[in-house]
């Protein structure tokens, strides 16, 4: 066996595999968006996931949200005190939530809780035969499972965000009116006087990729978990990391191609 | 001479470098109940799953009334499906229904039965498995294991498929039980004139729901033939397997594939 000890085999092996589980996901991905588009449309199942992935993620979105507009604010009256531009608080602020900060810790936040639940609820139907179960009483399991999920979380996302937006805005405001003493009326009329429409929706054009991203990551691991409990766990894992990094990379490419004005 | 409701030809399966299937061989005639047998992971589960398009065999054929149903996708293949039903091994109930949704899931999906019909459907098979209408309202993991296979039942009969695979019936469930589903497979089967094809190693419930019993070992049919004559086979695999001694030709493989 020279080739377990060649170390250029191993990498060509590596290479090949990680090829091949990119080709894997992308074919998976089409079939998934495939099935958001045909009928049989699945709507009871569609709202659940619209409730779930939406209405119940809203108390994490808030919070994480709340406090990253409050540290925010708070970071960048210190950065811009250093040259006397304090004034500008509220316009770096809202610029920063909405085109970064709003979509992403907000999509990482929600990775951690649909993409893992997803995960495992699509892990343990595998690994119980209830997905074959689908199959074999005539319906397709993209259909059914994978597309409710998928269209929820990229609709749901935006939304989200959007509201996240608003509330990371108000953090900031919050902070910068008690701690700092900024003036109430001047602080919202300076958040809206350099805002651009395009700040708002390219954030939430990044969220529903992201969205989609989540409940992929979420889908793809469980569909084809295998082995048990552990493999169950080890796809929860792998499908938050997975989107985490994901959502990180398609974040800075979308950034970098798409919203460069 | 008919042709075979089901037909398996020179099926062949393998997973990485282990061979499973390695030309499997089977007719299973319109109205006849075969059960295989063999040992764990002797790929019996693989077998039904290549005749439903769960897995793609690697080579062979596989013939329903005759047809060629190896490469179906598709919505031909879930057209197909309509006419099969499936009792997995684990019952593979679906756990976020309840259980007159999971008994009633193929009317509804499948057929467009509305709600309210598929109800009265499900409380009717729920009956014939021998469960009361209030069990319809309960959720699966709220249910015993033997009454948990009889839901998997009722399901996999609900809509009156022309053939009904059981994948180890009675496995994990005590004497009394297992022969009250092996009846509840008889009376069902015989009622709606289903073809029947079991896998399992349970040699008592081999012997009471089979007209034909089979022998799968090595990949391959090694023996087939009418029930009553499994004792008298001749066949050293056969008779080491239906009285479940250790020593012989048969020597268990410890990993799974």
């Amino acid at each position: 066996m020279t080739t377990v000890t060649n170390p250029v085999a191993n990498v060509g092996r590596a290479t090949l595999e990680f090829l091949a589980d990119v080709g894997r996901l992308c074919i998976f991905a089409a079939q998934s968006i495939l099935a958001v588009f045909t009928p049989p449309f699945y709507f009871a199942n569609l709202g659940r996931q619209l409730l779930s992935v939406g209405f119940y993620s809203l108390p994490v979105v808030g919070l994480t949200a709340l406090f990253t507009g409050a540290v925010l604010a708070q970071q960048i009256y210190i950065g811009t005190g250093r040259f006397n531009a304090e004034s500008t608080v509220p316009t770096i602020v809202v610029f920063g939530i909405t085109r970064e900060l709003g979509p992403v810790i907000a999509s990482l936040m929600v990775a951690g809780r649909v993409s893992a639940a997803m995960a495992a609820e699509l892990g343990t139907m595998r690994v119980t035969e209830q997905i074959d179960a689908l199959t074999t009483l005539a319906t397709n399991p993209f259909r059914y499972l994978i597309a409710p999920r998928v269209l929820a979380a990229t609709l749901m996302l935006p939304i989200l965000v959007l509201i996240g937006d608003i509330i990371g805005v108000m953090g900031g405001w919050a902070l910068a009116t008690t701690v700092l003493e900024y003036n109430s009326v001047g602080y919202l009329q300076r958040t809206v006087d350099f805002l651009e429409t395009w700040d708002v929706i390219s954030g939430l054009i990044k969220a529903g990729v992201f969205g989609f991203i989540i409940a992929l990551m979420g889908c793809y691991q469980g569909f084809n978990s295998s082995g048990g409990a552990q493999g169950v766990g080890r796809a929860t894992t792998n499908a938050v990391v997975s989107a985490s990094i994901l959502i990180l990379a398609a974040n800075y490419i979308i950034t970098s191609i798409v919203f460069t004005d | 001479m008919a042709t075979p409701k089901l037909s398996l030809q020179h099926i062949h399966k393998r997973f990485g470098a282990k061979v499973v299937l390695d030309g499997v061989n089977l007719d299973v005639d319109a109205g006849e109940s075969v059960v295989v047998m063999g040992g764990s992971g002797t790929g019996k589960s693989v077998m039904l799953k290549c005749v439903l398009g769960l897995i793609q065999p690697d080579s062979g054929r596989i013939l329903l009334d005759g047809q060629d149903i190896t490469h179906v996708h598709g919505r031909e293949r879930e057209q197909l499906l309509r006419r099969f039903g499936m009792l997995f091994q684990g019952g593979a109930l679906f756990d976020s229904l309840r259980v007159w949704r999971n008994v009633s899931f193929g009317l509804i999906s499948a057929q467009r039965m509305s709600k309210r019909d598929a109800r009265a459907k499900a409380v009717e098979i729920l009956a014939k498995v021998g469960l009361g209408p209030e069990v319809g309202d309960l959720r699966p993991a709220e249910l015993s294991g033997g009454m948990q296979k009889r839901v998997a039942l009722a399901r996999a009969i609900a809509t009156n498929p022309e053939i009904i695979f059981f994948d180890e019936p009675t496995a994990g469930l005590d004497p009394i039980m297992a022969d009250v589903i092996n009846k509840l497979i008889i009376e069902r089967v015989r009622e709606m004139g289903a073809t029947a094809l079991t896998i399992t190693h349970d040699m008592a419930s081999a012997r009471k729901i089979a007209d034909r019993i089979g022998m799968l070992h090595g990949g391959k049919i090694i023996w087939i033939g009418p029930a009553a004559e499994v004792d008298r086979s001749g066949n050293p695999y056969v008779e080491q397997f239906i009285h479940g001694r250790a020593e012989g030709p048969i020597t268990m493989a410890v990993r799974r594939q």
